[in-house]
């Protein structure tokens, strides 16, 4: 399909669910209205709602700090992530020891961590950080990790017959291996970062977009709700798509990302 | 071949015996007590039916496998650990997927501590060597079966390594590449005449090429039943060579042998791999 056509039909999908929704809360049908616009506000307050936010400008600050928060999760808990994963992969038996470890504190639910942060790392970025991080370390961590045992082992055998040695083998071999697979899981951990930090902010804080939720719940502000929620929604597929855009570049030597490389 | 008498052969595989302990317990004995002897410059091809430990041979000489009895002899020396004389070329694909065709190639000149300039400068010139100019930026998956085991044959041979394993190099290919790329082999070989060690089991291909064709028996405990010379001149076309008379003799020769070991791999269930 060519892309205009697809990227009008993805915008018809979006209308005709607006159109359902303002329908829906606004015109009454059988004397009366299906859903109550206290409960479920409508697209047009909610438009309206996000207009005022972005043309008075106070939305920029909140939206600033929960970006902050998302990239700084995702730098820390990248970096931790691959380091480990490295270390685990090539040490047997650090990994045989740490096992049920790694196991039990991947398998936590985060949000009974959010507490321990904030009383930790005080209400400002720091706490939002550390409880992105640690949702995506443990994606990264598996990844590479898996991505650094499951080398070819006919590339491995090549690499080593023609005289690498293991530094050689890591920069060569394990580590774009790694990358790889870390690249496969980069939409999820930046997807978790953003959840990490919005779910930190609703949770205890006095900014991002966390907190505007939370903070239009506490008054029963639906509309501001619904238009944080929009917000959020539109800041995920912006940052999805620079993420597919490094994707992309990166990975230009994988089949079916088939580009321009020839040339040169 | 006096020199090769007075020189100690590149390779010496000696009572080299190979089993490997099943996870279900007891052992499988894929090869029982094998010795060959590769001479500097001689091209030795092994066939065997499938599943007949040729390979396995093979990475005992490569280093990639230690033997569980016996020895391998590399120039007189004994072998531990990876074999740093030779260049491999393996069955499948073994280039680095993330690298171009000039990058894979480059590369291989890394250990020996040449610069990366220079190494580039080379892997162009061998690239052209194997036909690959107008290819060099491109990344494996980009090229067809045959570039790439040009480029895999550009990767080894830059290193210029005095012994050359090949695994059935040629055998995922189609059969008008595979004549192309033997031709290519016998062009390149003949240049400085390494020891080659070639895998195969295409009995036609391993007269094509080889001095010589050593046959293995039907595994398991595989050993070497034949050693058949191939007195065919130099140099070769391997598609003409076949309509030769004297290819014929030697290929009945060989196939007398090779034939009841056949039979009997696939009364065996064929299924095993070495």
């Amino acid at each position: 399909m060519k892309r205009p056509t697809l990227l009008a039909l993805q915008l018809a999908v979006g209308l005709v669910m607006l159109l359902v929704w303002h329908v829906l809360t606004t015109v009454p049908i059988g004397g009366r209205k299906l859903l109550d616009p206290f409960f479920f506000s409508t697209p047009l307050d909610v438009l309206a709602r996000v207009w005022k936010d972005f043309y008075a400008g106070t939305i920029w600050r909140h939206l600033g700090i929960t970006l902050l928060e998302t990239v700084l999760a995702f730098v820390f808990g990248s970096v931790g992530g691959i380091v480990f994963g490295f270390v685990f992969a090539r040490g047997e038996l650090i990994a045989a020891v740490f096992d049920p470890y790694i196991k039990a504190a991947n398998a936590l639910p985060r949000v009974v961590l959010a507490p321990i942060f904030a009383l930790w790392f005080g209400l400002g970025i720091w706490s939002k950080v550390a409880l992105g991080f640690t949702l995506v370390f443990f994606i990264v961590f598996f990844n590479v990790y898996q991505g650094v045992r499951e080398v070819s082992p006919t590339i491995l055998a090549n690499a080593r017959m023609l005289g690498m040695n293991e530094r050689q083998l890591l920069r060569h071999v394990y580590w774009p291996a790694a990358l790889t697979w870390m690249f496969s899981s980069l939409h999820t951990a930046v997807g978790f970062a953003l959840v990490g930090a919005v779910v930190g902010e609703y949770l205890g804080s006095a900014a991002g977009l966390g907190y505007k939720i939370h903070e239009a719940e506490s008054v029963f502000d639906v509309t501001g709700v619904f238009a944080g929620m929009m917000i959020l929604a539109v800041f995920v597929i912006v940052i999805d798509a620079v993420v597919t855009a490094i994707e992309k570049r990166l990975l230009v030597w994988r089949p079916g990302t088939q580009s321009t490389t020839t040339q040169g | 071949m006096e020199k090769a008498l007075a020189a100690p052969p590149a390779i010496a595989l000696r009572g080299v015996s190979i089993s490997f302990r099943l996870a279900e317990g007891g052992a499988y004995d894929a090869v029982a007590r094998s010795d060959l002897a590769v001479a500097p410059g001689e091209f030795v091809a092994i066939v065997g039916p499938t599943g007949c430990g040729k390979s396995t041979l093979l990475n005992v000489a490569a280093g990639l496998l230690a033997p569980s009895t016996g020895q391998a002899d590399i120039f007189g020396v004994r072998l531990a650990g990876l074999n740093a004389k030779a260049g491999y070329l393996f069955q499948q694909d073994a280039l680095m997927p993330w690298k171009t065709a000039l990058d894979n190639v480059a590369v291989a000149l890394e250990p020996r501590g040449v610069s990366r300039a220079a190494a580039l400068a080379r892997a162009r010139e061998w690239l052209a060597r194997v036909g690959l100019s107008a290819f060099v930026d491109r990344y494996p998956h980009m090229l067809s079966g045959g570039q790439r085991k040009r480029v895999a044959l550009a990767q080894t041979l830059i290193r210029d390594p005095e012994i050359l394993l090949m695994d059935e190099p040629f055998g995922p290919l189609d059969a008008q590449t595979r004549q192309i790329m033997g031709n290519l082999l016998l062009d390149l070989w003949s240049r400085d005449r390494k020891a080659v060690m070639f895998v195969t089991h295409d009995l036609e291909e391993a007269i094509a090429l080889a001095d010589r064709v050593v046959v293995m028996s039907a595994g398991p405990v595989a050993t070497i039943v034949g050693d058949f010379p191939v007195g065919l001149g130099r140099p070769r076309d391997i598609a003409e060579i076949r309509t030769e008379p004297d290819f014929h003799a030697i290929h009945k020769a060989i196939w007398a042998t090779l034939r009841g070991e056949v039979q009997r791999a696939y009364a065996r269930g064929e299924g095993r791999t070495a």
